[in-house]
């Protein structure tokens, strides 16, 4: 699942100009028109169905008892601690998988490790997995019975039914999303551009600043929002080791569960689109990101052909 | 002698990609090595470079034994066949790389640094295009580019890896005009791989002809046309080597 983000720059700086309208359909292809239109619909019908459809059911629910009653659940204290609790663990989560999986890709594709095939398999593990499973593997390790239970226990830490239980938790589970993104790029990017910079005197860590980092920084963004959505939507392995104690090891999904469960149906899906804002949050600022980024190069090479003509 | 190479051996596995390699390259000299894939060209080049490390023997560059030192401190350029240009960095920026990397003492203000890149783009006849990207330029173009970027870090010793083997043959053959011009404006020590024998003889002072990771013969264009009883370099340099050959005779 290599994703090429960066679309070819225009030649010469010139922008691709208003797209003629409606190409007409395609001696290459050979779909006539309504074949065209057919595929179109299904397509569309598809994504209102499975994607517009349900993001509109969870705000017309939060808001079926009016705004107001809508803002006073977003007020409860219990959310806005499960909001807090879900932003730490992906502010904890993210950080460390996207040093992992940097690491780890560098040393599968350019540091030429031994056993490389095991490092990719087991990254890939958490993917494999059902997060249930996981949830319970790290109640067996850490739990009051588990493996470590009694040294944890001689050293009064407790990390079963705790915080530390959801981050952790949740690290393992987020664990493939940037490895999995960056080790087919640099896979395909190879090392010779490395080894230019090597001759050129750069020092290592020069290397990597400014050399393989930016040439992955597309491909790693699209990792940290794959990471982060899912370090914020996590439910299964952090509903086993939270032991879910409501305002305090509750992240959002769990609560909306509670919520849920307890038919306080408007309170559910105010969370509920708390949860998907965020989503829509991290999409928007990745989407920004790239933009801001075609925007300064398209001025830099339009400066440039001012300076020369 | 600028470089020297001492009973330099190297294997991968069990391939022996050097055997015993003894070899010198004069100050301001160009030197071709050709040979078949695999003959251990290229193995030799990133040796002298320090991107490999051979397994026996002693590289000397200017007399300095280059054990010690790293690829970065041998004050080499190199020239990779698929130019190696760092994609996300302008012309400009590419052929800059090699100084703003330098530590804080020994680094040229930023304007030394803009002056001597332009007049390397101007050197490689590419002044007009410092602002674009590599993925902007041909093939001919890119491999110029990256050209000037070894060139800045003001190399004692160029080494070109197969520079042209990517492009197409008319433009190949420009370019080689090109570089031999280009060298006796420069006059930096040059060793240039290349699996095309015209194109070595073409180009460079000496030819060196690798076999099986040995050198099998070396002299000038001339020197090689006249035949050899080595059945391999009979085979090796066709004709096309001779009449390039003769051609550089009828010059002189």
């Amino acid at each position: 699942m290599s994703t090429t983000i960066v679309p070819p720059a225009p030649r010469h700086g010139i922008a691709p100009g208003p797209r003629t309208r409606q190409r007409p359909l395609t001696a290459t292809t050979g779909e006539g028109a309504t074949a065209r239109r057919i595929l179109i619909g299904i397509a569309l019908a598809y994504l209102f169905l499975f994607l517009g459809l349900p993001l509109f059911v969870v705000f017309q629910e939060a808001l079926k008892r009016g705004v107001a009653a809508y803002f006073t659940a977003l007020r409860e204290p219990e959310l806005l601690h499960a909001l807090r609790l879900t932003l730490l663990v992906a502010g904890i989560a993210v950080p460390l998988n996207v040093a992992f999986g940097i690491a780890a890709a560098w040393a599968i594709t350019k540091g030429k490790v031994r056993g490389r095939t095991l490092l990719v398999a087991l990254a890939d593990l958490p993917l494999a997995v059902s997060p249930v499973i996981a949830g319970l593997t790290f109640m067996l390790l850490f739990g009051m019975q588990g493996w470590f239970g009694p040294w944890l226990k001689a050293h009064d830490i407790r990390i079963a039914f705790t915080v530390s239980a959801v981050v952790l938790a949740t690290i393992f589970v987020t664990l493939p999303f940037v490895a999995r993104e960056l080790i087919p790029l640099m896979e395909e990017q190879g090392v010779t551009e490395e080894e230019a910079a090597v001759t050129l005197g750069a020092s290592g860590w020069q290397i990597f600043r400014r050399v393989t980092l930016p040439n992955i920084r597309w491909g790693l963004l699209y990792g940290v929002v794959l990471c982060n959505a899912r370090a914020m939507g996590e439910f299964g392995a952090v509903s086993v080791v939270s032991g879910r104690i409501r305002g305090q090891t509750t992240t959002l999904p769990l609560h909306i569960e509670i919520l849920y469960n307890e038919y306080d149906f408007t309170a559910a899906f105010a969370a509920s689109s708390l949860l998907a804002m965020l989503a829509v949050v991290t999409l928007a600022a990745k989407h920004l990101l790239e933009r801001s980024h075609h925007a300064a190069r398209a001025r830099l090479i339009r400066e440039q052909q001012e300076r020369q003509s | 002698m600028s470089v020297a190479l001492e009973r330099v051996s190297k294997r991968f596995g069990e391939f022996v990609a050097l055997d015993e390699v003894t070899f010198g390259v004069d100050e301001g000299e160009l030197v071709a090595l050709v040979g078949p894939s695999g003959s251990g060209k290229s193995t030799l080049l990133r040796v002298v470079a320090g991107l490999e490390r051979q397994d026996a023997g002693a590289v000397r560059i200017h007399g300095e034994d280059a054990a010690p030192l790293g690829p970065g401190d041998r004050r080499i350029g190199f020239v990779f066949q698929h130019y190696a240009l760092f994609r996300h960095m302008t012309v400009f920026e590419n052929v800059a790389f090699g100084l703003r990397v330098r530590p804080r003492r020994e680094r040229p203000s930023a304007r030394e640094i803009t002056s001597a890149v332009k007049d390397l783009l101007q050197l490689v006849e590419l002044d007009a295009l410092g602002g674009r990207y590599p993925s902007e330029l041909s093939g001919g173009q890119q491999q110029r580019v990256a050209l000037a970027r070894a060139l800045a870090v003001q190399p004692r010793v160029l080494l070109l890896d197969e520079p042209f083997g990517a492009l197409d043959a008319r433009v190949r053959k420009q370019l080689r005009q090109w570089l031999r011009q280009l060298h006796d404006e420069v006059r930096v020590t040059t060793i240039l791989v290349t699996h095309d024998s015209e194109e070595a003889c073409e180009v460079a002072d000496r030819v060196a002809v690798m076999h099986e990771g040995r050198i099998a013969q070396i002299g000038t264009a001339a020197e090689l046309s006249r035949g050899s009883a080595n059945p391999f370099l009979e085979s090796f340099l066709s004709d096309s080597t001779r009449k390039s050959g003769e051609k550089k005779i009828n010059y002189h």
